[in-house]
């Protein structure tokens, strides 16, 4: 068991509310995984200022000041470091700020990065995590989380998700895949690099790869059902989109729920019953292997 | 008696559950705001009238006998698994697994049921207004499932002596499950199960019978390894 929620905004006035509303919907699914947490949110200009690269980073043990200065000399132009929880962010107005970050520390764990995105994950309960990234307070037109409950790998900053392998690019699962090992090693041969053991990165590595390759989400996504076996509910957005697929089987749930305010959806109603207007939205059940896709 | 109102912002669900189960009970009985809860009224052994005004999570109504229990709204996972008798409605859709391996009574989905509705149907009566999803009445044992609108594949998979009438198309039938003739007895078993669910105007003759062809009864050399 895990938990997805994803909210895709359309009315602006919503913006400022989006840390608020996704903060809601993440610790309603608490009961579908306490071990780890993480968020993916677009558009908060504090973590992601407009005009900006952004890279968030794991498991980095050093002085943040210090790593943003050791980026700086290698990007040649100026790095801002912050830590959000144990999510370390850095941004850059210029160059590419994920190379100069690879340059300096080739083993650091990345979370996520883009111009838009700001990828917060940690290990611990979905709550005292939002509470540590300060999430209540984001804002942006887009955000989605996942509350994991470990069955495929270990308990590790690593094996939480989101996966935001591509500029911008995010994934959350709930559900596993069979045959993981056998893409893995595809990918590796077609030059893929991987961070983790876990199953959930190679759906997001897969993704990544097929949208390098010119492909739109909706393609991707129904190349991703004919080659992974297992079980899967997926959330997938970019900076401008945000697409739902559920395997031929279908035991992982999902809602949907549409207003002329938003889009959203969670692996259980309870996480939209507090969205403002859900009284009047249409909901329903994803059908299997459909791809439902949304963008602005 | 006047209806009795349990708010579940005011009251935890384990307190309207236990309410609920109170011995002897009887009368009309309202829920608020359910947002999604799990679990509600689940277990009610009583005659009573339970209506639910919202969505409602997993599992709501499970293992009901005697009560009739009205959703307004949609059900997740699992409405109505294993009643035993009494009546359940969701005036919406239903998630997965609606009326799992139910013994008995009455279960209306006025919308749609997704996945494997009526999945090991042990006696149950199930009428839904809309369509089913894939793998319904998967190995039903006995019971009947009335869909007015379309099935999705597999339908009846492995089933027994369920007795199954959908109206539209059915996407694919399981193994072993087969079109049947519809005698008169199955027109008037029909027209009764619509009448109970409140569909009176439909014709029973638009409709198609399945069930099993038996072929998967018996233990046949031939489909060893």
């Amino acid at each position: 068991m895990c938990g997805i929620v994803g909210l895709h905004l359309r009315d602006a006035a919503l913006y400022p509310r989006l840390g608020e509303l996704l903060t809601g919907m993440l610790c309603e699914m608490e009961d579908r995984g306490q071990d780890s947490a993480g968020v993916a949110v677009y558009g908060d200009r504090e973590w992601s200022p407009e005009g900006h690269s952004s890279v968030s980073l794991l498991e980095v043990a050093e002085d943040v000041a210090g790593l943003a200065d050791a980026v700086s000399v290698s990007l040649g132009s100026p790095v801002a470091g912050q830590r959000l929880g144990d999510t370390t962010v850095l941004t850059a107005a210029s160059g590419d700020l994920l190379e100069a970050v690879r340059a300096v520390r080739p083993d650091v764990l990345v979370a996520g990065f883009g111009s838009d995105v700001t990828v917060l994950k940690g290990v611990g309960h979905p709550r005292a995590l939002a509470a540590s990234w300060g999430l209540a307070k984001a804002q942006g037109w887009q955000g989605v989380g996942h509350t994991r409950m470990a069955t495929e790998s270990a308990v590790t900053p690593s094996g939480a998700h989101p996966y935001a392998v591509g500029p911008d690019q995010c994934l959350v699962h709930n559900g596993s895949f069979a045959n993981h090992a056998t893409i893995r090693r595809d990918l590796r041969a077609a030059g893929v690099r991987f961070d983790s053991e876990n199953d959930t990165e190679v759906g997001a590595r897969f993704v990544a790869h097929q949208l390098e390759q010119g492909r739109d989400v909706e393609t991707a996504l129904k190349e991703l059902c004919s080659t992974f076996d297992g079980f899967y509910t997926l959330l997938v957005s970019n900076s401008d989109s945000f697409a739902v697929v559920r395997d031929a089987i279908a035991c992982k749930p999902a809602v949907i729920a549409e207003t002329d305010a938003w889009v959203a959806m969670a692996s259980e109603y309870r996480a939209l019953s507090d969205l403002p207007g859900v009284e009047h939205a249409r909901i329903w059940e994803p059908e299997p292997e459909v791809v439902y896709a949304w963008t602005r | 008696m006047d209806q009795v109102i349990f708010d579940l912002t005011q009251m935890p669900l384990r307190e309207v559950n236990a309410a609920l189960h109170a011995p002897g009970l009887a009368g009309d009985f309202l829920v608020e705001n359910p947002a999604g809860a799990h679990n509600l009224a689940v277990g009610l052994t009583s005659p009573v009238n339970v209506t639910v005004q919202g969505h409602v999570g997993y599992y709501a109504a499970g293992m009901n006998q005697r009560a009739s229990v009205s959703i307004l709204g949609n059900a997740g996972t699992g409405v109505a698994e294993n009643m035993m008798s009494g009546t359940v409605t969701v005036r919406g859709n239903a998630s997965q697994s609606a009326g799992a391996t139910a013994h008995g009574g009455l279960l209306v989905i006025e919308g749609n049921a997704a996945a494997r509705c009526g999945i090991s149907m042990k006696g149950v009566d199930i009428v839904v207004g809309g369509n089913v999803g894939h793998g319904s009445a998967f190995m039903a044992q006995a019971g009947r499932m009335v869909v007015r609108g379309d099935a999705g594949d597999g339908l009846g998979d492995s089933i027994y002596e369920a007795r199954l009438y959908v109206r539209g198309t059915v996407a694919s039938l399981g193994a072993d499950c087969v079109a049947k003739e519809m005698r008169p007895e199955h027109l008037e078993e029909l027209a009764a199960l619509l009448k109970s669910a409140g569909f009176e105007g439909d014709d029973p003759a638009a409709y198609t019978r399945y069930g099993s062809a038996r072929t998967l009864y018996h233990f046949h050399a031939a489909n060893s390894y």
